[in-house]
């Protein structure tokens, strides 16, 4: 032991102990939620470049040519909803009510997929009909950049989703698990930037 | 005796079993000192580039490199210092430290920061695996020779043909998500972790730093991210967003390199300021002067140096409004960066300074960075930045902020924490060659590239004709360069005989007073057998001066 101070002693006895900081947020959360941060930045950037080079191109097809404000409407109506399932999901995970939970989470997914479906289809548009590539002008050069971008994270979000269910069902999931609730912080964020995107990309 | 007696103690376990413990670990202090090690290596490569550019300067139509191989070597040696010397050594310094200075056992996410460490590492071979592969397939290849802001439309598939500016964006890209992951690391642990009854308002200095650090990160690294997907998309994709025949703007990528950029400076300059406010108080046996406006003035600075990134676009030729309102921007940054210099220099006013390699190398910050800091006050004045421009003025202002800044502070944090992370003391002789070898050397290599910049000289350019009167200025820079590569193989000499033979270091050498000096030297895997409580922000000085503690005077 030597000269080790036991470093509990670095407290006087005749003082009361203060009281531990009021922090009720966990590591994971303050992490998840830096992280998600950073992802807004990210996402900002791309936005950013979007906007600058509105108008810019120099010959078609252009946004006015070639987006469908209907699909795009449709796109979020599915993933708007997946918000709220997810979030009934967290909720019936905060109850312990398993199957609950299960059930909402699948809802979530199959909404995403619809999306995903739904930005699947636009693309397919796009590049077939329109001959609009990530080549072809700036629209196409931003706006595959910003939309495939999103996409990425819809995908990456699905997956994470499906593991999560996955571990539910090995019975690896704790019920004290923050990361339903984590998830779905990702899913809120994937989301507030597809409404961004509507208003900037699409209106 | 001829035999020797049978010892019980277990033989130390063979060198494949040690380094696969190092290769594997997740203890925050491994990592940190890996940081280090890795800081310390690319110092060596980033160095040797140095060198070269200086002796290709020493003379008037000098051959020893040519053109295209200066390019490369200033681009390199940039990218080196900025990238994979500065950053990871303020990672090894975090990593290592915050734990032990909260009360904390270890990191919030530890298999997450043994990846960030490796993706940095990871970062730092790809660039240099450049140099390996020879011609590659345009007939180009090699190092990357854009400069260490990689300008579009240089960069562009057009201009850099090969594969080098490839490497380069990998690089930084993968060691930029190594950062990343750092950052959010630090912050969730900062947050979360801290020992009971640290307050945030009595978080050691580093700490605070660091944590208004990790958020600049956050903020700085994804435009940066984004920008070079931007780029990677340009060049094997056929995207348009720097190709100005097709729409497309270099200015865009200025803008966005530089809102990742100017932060940088700052991500590289707070930590030090953190270290400095850290080694001040302990060697003039005071407190530091103004805690508050130390920790208050770093967010400030924090705020502020997001919003002046278009200060190095002045010749650019944005409007005259944007250049003022830049130009006004980054004058503020200076007021609480004043305010820190004051804080420093009125603790050390009265106090009972004792001067051991740490503080040397603070002093050598103190007045280095405030010399860095008057010229950045002239060039943040837009005509005066329209005469200096991308001459030598600027290369010897923010050397003086990056090497007489941040680097002199790591060198005093190098002396101040070595006996904490291996139980042995730096000999003193020893760093205080190093430190009057770094100064001196310092000081000719980068004092006279203020005088060529003034007389014309531009930055990037691998030789001049003779006659202008600046072949004087750039030999003694070279003679300077010399002198500090001296300083520091002294260094280097150092930590490895050191680790052998230094004084046994004990637990508290320097008398210090916060938390991670109340552990052992080196510290056991956990940290702390108990979590300390900690009631002011001298936890150590409390337990040591039981009559008189800070809690009563705070």
């Amino acid at each position: 032991m030597s000269e080790t101070i036991a470093v509990s002693e670095l407290s006087t006895p005749q003082q009361p102990c203060p009281p531990p900081d009021s922090v009720t947020l966990s590591a994971t959360r303050v992490g998840v939620l830096t992280f998600l941060c950073s992802e807004a930045v990210f996402f900002a950037t791309l936005l950013i470049a979007y906007v600058t080079y509105r108008g810019a191109t120099l010959h078609g097809p252009t946004p006015e040519t070639s987006l469908s404000l209907p699909l795009a409407i449709l796109d979020s109506v599915f993933l708007l909803s997946s918000s709220v399932a997810i979030g009934l999901a967290v909720k019936a995970f905060d109850r312990s009510d398993v199957p609950r939970f299960t059930r909402w989470m699948l809802v979530t997914i199959v909404l995403g997929s619809l999306f995903l479906c739904g930005t699947a289809y636009e693309w397919y548009q796009l590049i077939v009909h329109d001959g609009l590539t990530i080549s072809r002008n700036l629209f196409g050069t931003t706006f595959f950049t910003l939309i495939g971008f999103h996409a990425a994270h819809v995908t990456i979000g699905l997956g994470v989703m499906s593991l999560l269910l996955w571990k539910r069902r090995r019975g690896d999931l704790a019920v004290d698990s923050e990361a339903p609730e984590m998830v779905s912080w990702y899913w809120h964020l994937v989301d507030t930037v597809w409404i961004v995107i509507v208003l900037v990309v699409y209106l | 005796m001829a035999i020797a007696e049978p010892t019980i103690e277990s033989p130390a376990p063979p060198l494949v079993t040690r380094l696969h413990g190092w290769v594997t670990t997740v203890d925050h202090k491994r990592i940190g000192l890996m940081y280090l090690m890795m800081s310390l290596f690319f110092l060596v490569l980033g160095g040797l580039e140095v060198i070269w550019i200086r002796m290709q300067l020493w003379s008037a139509n000098n051959t020893l490199v040519e053109a295209d191989t200066f390019n490369q070597l200033f681009t390199m040696h940039g990218t080196t210092m900025i990238f994979f010397v500065v950053m990871p050594m303020i990672a090894g310094f975090a990593n290592y430290l915050i734990p032990l200075m909260i009360g904390a056992r270890d990191v919030a996410f530890p298999r997450l920061n043994a990846f960030g460490f490796w993706m940095s590492l990871f970062g730092g071979m790809i660039l240099y695996l450049s140099y390996f592969t020879g011609e590659a397939l345009y007939g180009a290849g090699s190092a990357p020779d854009v400069g260490w802001f990689a300008y579009a439309p240089l960069t562009s598939p057009a201009y850099s043909r090969g594969s080098s500016v490839d490497y380069w964006i990998l690089a930084t890209l993968v060691s930029g998500v190594g950062t990343l992951t750092f950052a959010i690391n630090l912050i969730a642990t900062i947050v979360s972790m801290r020992a009971p009854g640290m307050a945030i308002g009595k978080l050691p200095l580093f700490v605070w730093m660091m944590l208004v650090d990790a958020w600049l990160i956050v903020f700085a690294f994804p435009p940066f991210t984004a920008a070079q997907v931007m780029l990677l998309m340009d060049r094997h994709l056929g995207a348009h967003f720097f190709d100005t025949q097709a729409g497309g703007s270099a200015i865009l990528w200025q803008h966005l390199f530089w809102f990742f950029g100017h932060p940088e400076v700052y991500i590289m300059a707070l930590p030090a300021f953190g270290i400095i406010s850290e080694v001040v108080p302990v060697f003039s046996r005071k407190v530091i002067f103004g805690h508050t406006t130390l920790a208050m003035s770093t967010t400030a600075i924090g705020f502020i140096s997001m919003g002046v990134w278009a200060h190095h676009m002045f010749t650019v030729g944005l409007n005259d409004g944007l250049d003022a309102f830049f130009s006004a921007a980054s004058f503020l940054i200076a007021v609480p960066t004043g305010i820190k210099i004051f804080n420093w220099t009125a603790t050390l006013y009265g106090g009972r300074l004792r001067l051991h390699t740490p503080m040397l190398f603070a002093l050598g910050f103190l007045s280095m960075f405030l010399i860095g800091g008057l010229t950045g006050v002239m060039l943040a004045a837009v005509p005066v930045d329209w005469q200096v421009s991308d001459s030598y003025f600027l290369v010897a202002h923010f050397h003086y902020v990056l090497f007489g800044g941040s680097l002199f502070a790591l060198m005093a944090g190098l002396y101040y924490w070595y006996p904490k992370a291996t139980g042995r003391m730096l000999d003193e002789t020893w760093g205080k060659w190093h430190f009057w070898l770094q100064l001196i050397g310092f000081n000719l290599t980068f004092a006279p590239m203020h005088i060529s910049g003034l007389m014309g000289m531009p930055r990037r350019v691998y030789t001049y004709q003779a006659g202008q009167g600046w072949e004087i200025w750039n030999q003694i820079s070279t003679v300077g360069g010399f002198v500090m590569g001296a300083g520091f193989a002294v260094m280097f000499v150092n930590l490895l005989w050191s680790l052998q033979r230094g004084r046994i270091a004990g637990d508290d050498p320097w008398d210090a007073w916060t938390l991670e000096w109340a552990t052992s030297s080196p510290p056991a895997s956990y940290n702390f057998e108990t979590i300390p409580i900690v009631r002011s922000r001298r936890p150590l000085w409390d337990k040591k001066h039981p009559e008189d503690p800070d809690w009563i005077h705070e």
